[in-house]
């Protein structure tokens, strides 16, 4: 080369020789593959070569030398994982270039790279974008390169933001006219601009609606599908209500599958809106399932049948006739799946139909492919009642025993939630749960012994007639010294130890089960297990003395009080110089109390004598006599304020005691836990009382109670209560523990204690708030300003002009909420009456078709 | 902002036994770290799958259709609701494109002409929506553009 070209960018001759270089020996992309695959093992090292030689590469000014690295780069980026974000400015440069490879390559590598969050650049890109998104209007281009409109489309749709959305946006609306040869490609990108930029809905919502009744199926589809996905959940789908009467003549017309299946999902969306669409679409739907071969569109119509249309019972018949067929087939897995799938959409309102099925769900739960099983488990879930709750669940636990760990856990895991919901609706037979419980337990790669403890206690707490089988579980599960060693059970066995304890008198025999609690290999449970296990000591201890003093059971005779006193002494005594402070308060109460009764055995029997004795046994039953019940999430808001109290006041201080992890633990399960945290579980409702209890600063209380405090985070503040003890119960007043319990009766089923309707439906409120909210949007006027601006282009056109017909009530309803939003957002509004000062708004089409519109809508509606 | 961005299609992605991949077209946006832990995992779920098993897996929240065609896996992302057999004929076509355009496809053909690969992907889906169906169609289109070469 004889002269260097013009170099605008760099000064320096010496750069320019340097980028000769480049020009004369870069190499291809296919070298670089080339020599990537040689030699696998030096791969990083040729990619980092690689790298540093693009780097330089990109910068020179030749547009080829240019584009050959950017293309390595984009090879290398997509395929290798390296960030291309240098280069971005780069590849903004090679978007104008005239050659249209170079342009396509520059666009592939935007849009591969491109994100708002990682580069700034994308706006010096807006002017390019304009230029070529408007290119075919230009003759001098649009000859050489029809379809150059649909680079920036793509970069639209992948890589693009807001404020570029805003802007390109015009340049949309020629592209999805019926002239326009990438429709389609508008159509979809016109989509993805939408959902970033609400704010472009006026511009671009009214060309996406024609699309629909576009000549072109390509478009058809492209809209249906756009429209789709628009209407998708999370977004709501309430606005698209008008559109039906369209998209039903696409359910109708078209021939294209795809489309169709489109629609359908549409449609399952807006029925539940709706209910007359429903016995509008019932006709085709039927149809498809009848004649269509195709397997995907029939699997879209049972869908969209059993979702939205459970009361045509012809159409569900064809479906459920078209569920049993999927499944009896036996060479495809694929289509037994989606039978499995279908099938556990028919519950709760098809049971028979699942039932028929009963076999074939049973036996894919022993398939070999997971996903089969899993299915089979869904259903074998939706399908259970309290009828055949027991044979399930068995057959399922019995299942879990046989199973991998991970599919185990979530039999045991789908099992223990749906038979504790509703406060254990499912089990009629507690006897038999509560051995379920046990069963589970000692499965072998069990992990959820935090659920099953949790419902242990939960049922021992409530129902009281399943109490005695409790103990008995209990007393099995602490028996057994190899359960000791696993780490998963150890608050199964806190669960089982501290039902032990609590529920003595059920239980056939302390002696044995003091031995259990007391046994060696205890010393490999955590502390806070350890510390439920010597509190149970002292319950049975207590128990088995007042017994004896009372000579009202067998089982406590001299012999066996001697024996439990001088074992109790024996084991736990050294546990007295334990490290752990739990542990070691606890035993020093333990053996307290066995000191001050170690003469009971020499009991004369006057009263006056061994009044001591007596009285410290006295005490002590009647201490642990009292029964302990669930306590209500609402129990604290029942107790009225004070006039004279301000609870707000001082509470400033608390905040250096209270952390982020005990503010997080779950308000709404009011059962006792056996966690070191366990406390937390009512800090919510502690902290009230707390301050009422003194009106005054925390300090003060540290004061009276300062022994009692540990230096940096919150401990017991009152000694005798343990973990174990629902905090609440102490400080409220007493009228909280009566509060009103709904209490379930049924024949044969024992009582469970349930309290006021608050409690454990926290969670469930939550979501049914939620799905408040989503379909108040539209009728509260608390939208933000898109779903507004679509209701007005929407619905206006069509309710507009049909507001002084007659309007069905609901109709009205939401004809006035649309108008009262219109009178807040006037944008929306305007647009209809052709105000709007935006070029490309033709003023007369508008009124055209709502003319068209409008007797189709009030004959749909009819 | 109002809407949540859904796609159909969340990405597509192209690998091989061992777990290199030769296309990855991703319709939502990740971070590369994040690309990166999706191939990995995609991978692993698929790779040890029986051939007698179904095509459709979950993954995190969502479902990858996937179907093995020699020694590619052909995966696609896509939402838990969506139609499996239709996304699985999607897949289908997509290769019989490729046979097509690169007469009797093999994995060599797509290592060296990816550019020439995503090229072909964009003609039949765009922002995640399936455009095109028509086998003939976009072969036509595809030889336009290379005309253009």
């Amino acid at each position: 080369m004889a002269s260097p070209p013009p170099l605008p960018s760099s000064t320096s001759v010496l750069s320019s020789a340097s980028s000769l270089a480049d020009s004369l020996f870069q190499r291809s992309l296919d070298d670089l593959i080339k020599s990537l695959r040689s030699d696998p093992s030096s791969e990083p090292s040729i990619i980092a070569r690689s790298l540093s030689e693009i780097r330089r590469e990109i910068r020179s000014s030749d547009p080829l030398t240019k584009s050959i690295a950017l293309q390595k780069l984009t090879y290398l980026s997509s395929l290798h994982f390296h960030s291309m974000s240098f280069a971005a400015f780069h590849t903004l440069e090679l978007l104008p270039s005239p050659s249209p490879q170079t342009k396509r390559l520059a666009y592939l590598a935007a849009s591969l790279s491109f994100h708002p969050s990682t580069t700034e650049l994308l706006p010096l890109a807006t002017h390019q974008l304009h230029k070529d998104l408007t290119s075919l209007s230009t003759s001098s281009s649009s000859s050489s390169f029809p379809f150059l409109p649909s680079l920036p489309l793509h970069l639209l749709s992948l890589a693009s933001s807001a404020d570029l959305s805003s802007h390109l946006a015009p340049d949309l609306v020629p592209l999805l006219s019926r002239s326009s040869p990438l429709q389609p490609k508008a159509v979809a990108a016109t989509y993805r601009v939408l959902s970033l930029c609400p704010s472009t809905v006026p511009v671009l919502f009214k060309p996406l609606v024609d699309c629909l009744s576009s000549d072109n199926p390509l478009t058809v589809s492209a809209a249906v599908g756009a429209f789709c996905e628009l209407s998708a959940p999370p977004n709501d789908p309430a606005p698209y209500l008008p559109l039906a009467p369209e998209i039903y003549r696409v359910l109708v017309n078209s021939r294209s599958n795809w489309t169709l299946i489109k629609a359908l999902k549409i449609f399952s969306r807006l029925v539940p809106l709706e209910p007359r669409l429903g016995t509008r679409i019932v006709e085709p739907l039927s149809k498809f399932l009848r004649e269509s071969q195709a397997k995907s569109l029939v699997l879209e119509c049972i869908k969209t049948v059993v979702s939205c249309l459970p009361t045509h019972t012809e159409a569900m018949r064809l479906a459920i006739d078209k569920i049993k067929e999927l499944l009896s087939s036996d060479d495809d897995p694929n289509l037994r799946y989606l039978g499995l799938q279908t099938l556990g959409m028919l519950a709760p309102g098809h049971l028979w139909a699942l039932e028929e099925s009963r076999e074939v769900v049973a036996q894919s739960l022993t398939d070999p492919d997971r996903s089969i099983c899993h299915e089979a488990l869904r259903v074998m879930m939706a399908m259970t009642l309290q009828e055949n709750s027991i044979e399930s669940c068995t057959l399922l636990v019995r299942q879990a025993a046989k199973s991998d760990p991970e599919f185990a856990n979530e039999i045991l895991d789908s099992v223990l939630t749906s038979c504790s919901k509703d406060f254990y609706e499912l089990v009629v037979d507690f006897d038999w749960y509560v051995s379920l419980l046990g069963e589970m337990a000692r499965i072998v790669h069990c992990t959820k012994g935090d659920e099953i403890s949790r419902q242990l206690v939960d049922i021992g707490l409530r129902v009281r007639d399943a109490r005695p089988e409790l103990v008995r579980v209990a007393r099995e599960l602490l028996i057994d010294p190899s359960l000791l060693g696993n780490h998963f059970l150890y608050n199964v066995l806190s669960a089982a130890a501290w039902i032990s304890g609590e529920y003595v008198e059920f239980s056939k025999d302390p002696m044995e089960l003091v031995e259990a609690l007391l046994q060696p290999r205890t010393s490999l449970l955590p502390t806070s297990a350890r510390a439920v296990y010597i509190q149970s000591v002292l319950k049975v201890l207590t128990f088995s003395c007042n017994s004896y003093i009372d000579e009202s059971s067998s089982l406590v005779n001299d012999t066996v009080i001697a024996r439990m006193l001088s074992l109790i002494e024996m084991t736990v005594g050294p546990l007295a110089e334990s490290e752990e402070a739990e542990v070691e308060d606890r035993v020093r109460n333990l053996l307290g109390v066995v000191r001050l009764v170690a003469n009971i055995k020499d009991l004369s029997g006057d009263k006056d004598e061994d009044g001591m004795i007596y009285e410290v046994v006295r005490v002590m039953d009647a201490l642990f006599s009292d029964e302990m019940g669930p306590v209500s999430a609402n129990a604290q808001k029942k107790v009225s304020v004070p006039e004279d109290l301000d609870l707000k006041d001082n509470l400033a201080d608390l905040s250096e005691f209270i952390s982020d992890n005990d503010a997080a633990m779950s308000r709404s399960n009011p059962s006792i836990l056996f966690y070191p945290q366990s406390y937390n579980a009512s800090e919510e409702v502690e902290v009230g009382p707390t301050s009422v209890a003194e009106s005054t600063s925390l300090k003060e209380h540290r004061k009276r109670h300062g022994l009692y405090y540990l230096s940096t985070d919150k401990e017991t503040t009152e000694p005798e209560l343990t973990e174990d003890y629902p905090r609440v119960n102490e400080t409220l007043p007493p009228s909280n523990g009566d509060t009103t319990r709904r209490v379930k009766v049924t024949k044969l089923r024992p009582t469970v204690v349930k309290l006021d309707e608050g409690e454990d439906l926290a969670t469930s409120s939550s979501l049914s708030t939620k799905v408040e909210a989503m379909k108040d949007d539209p009728l509260s006027g608390a939208i933000k300003d898109v779903l507004l601006g679509k209701k007005g282009n929407g619905a206006s056109s069509s309710f507009d002009a049909s507001s002084s017909s007659q309007g069905k009530g609901k109709d009205k309803v939401k004809e006035k909420e649309i108008k009262s939003k219109k009178g807040e957002e006037g944008e929306s509004k305007d647009r209809h009456k052709g105000r709007r000062k935006h070029k490309h708004r033709k003023e007369p089409a508008p009124p055209v078709s709502v003319a068209q519109e409008t007797p189709v809508i009030q004959d749909f509606l009819l | 902002m109002v809407f949540v961005l859904v796609s159909q299609i969340r990405f597509i992605l192209l690998q091989n036994r061992q777990g290199k991949t030769r296309l990855a077209k991703y319709y939502v946006p990740l971070e590369d770290s994040e690309k990166h832990k999706v191939e990995y995992e995609v991978h692993r779920l698929v790779v040890n799958r029986d051939p007698k098993f179904t095509n459709f897996v979950e993954f995190r929240t969502h479902k990858v259709i996937y179907r093995r065609y020699a020694g590619l896996f052909f995966s696609m992302c896509v939402d838990i609701t969506d139609n499996e057999l239709a996304y699985l004929e999607c897949i289908h076509l997509f290769v019989e494109i490729l046979d097509h355009f690169f007469s009797n496809v093999c994995e060599l053909d797509l290592v060296f002409n990816f550019h020439k690969v995503y090229l072909i992907l964009d003609e039949f889906i765009l922002a995640g929506e399936l455009q095109e169906t028509s086998k003939r169609a976009i072969i036509e289109r595809m030889g336009e553009l290379e005309k253009q070469e």
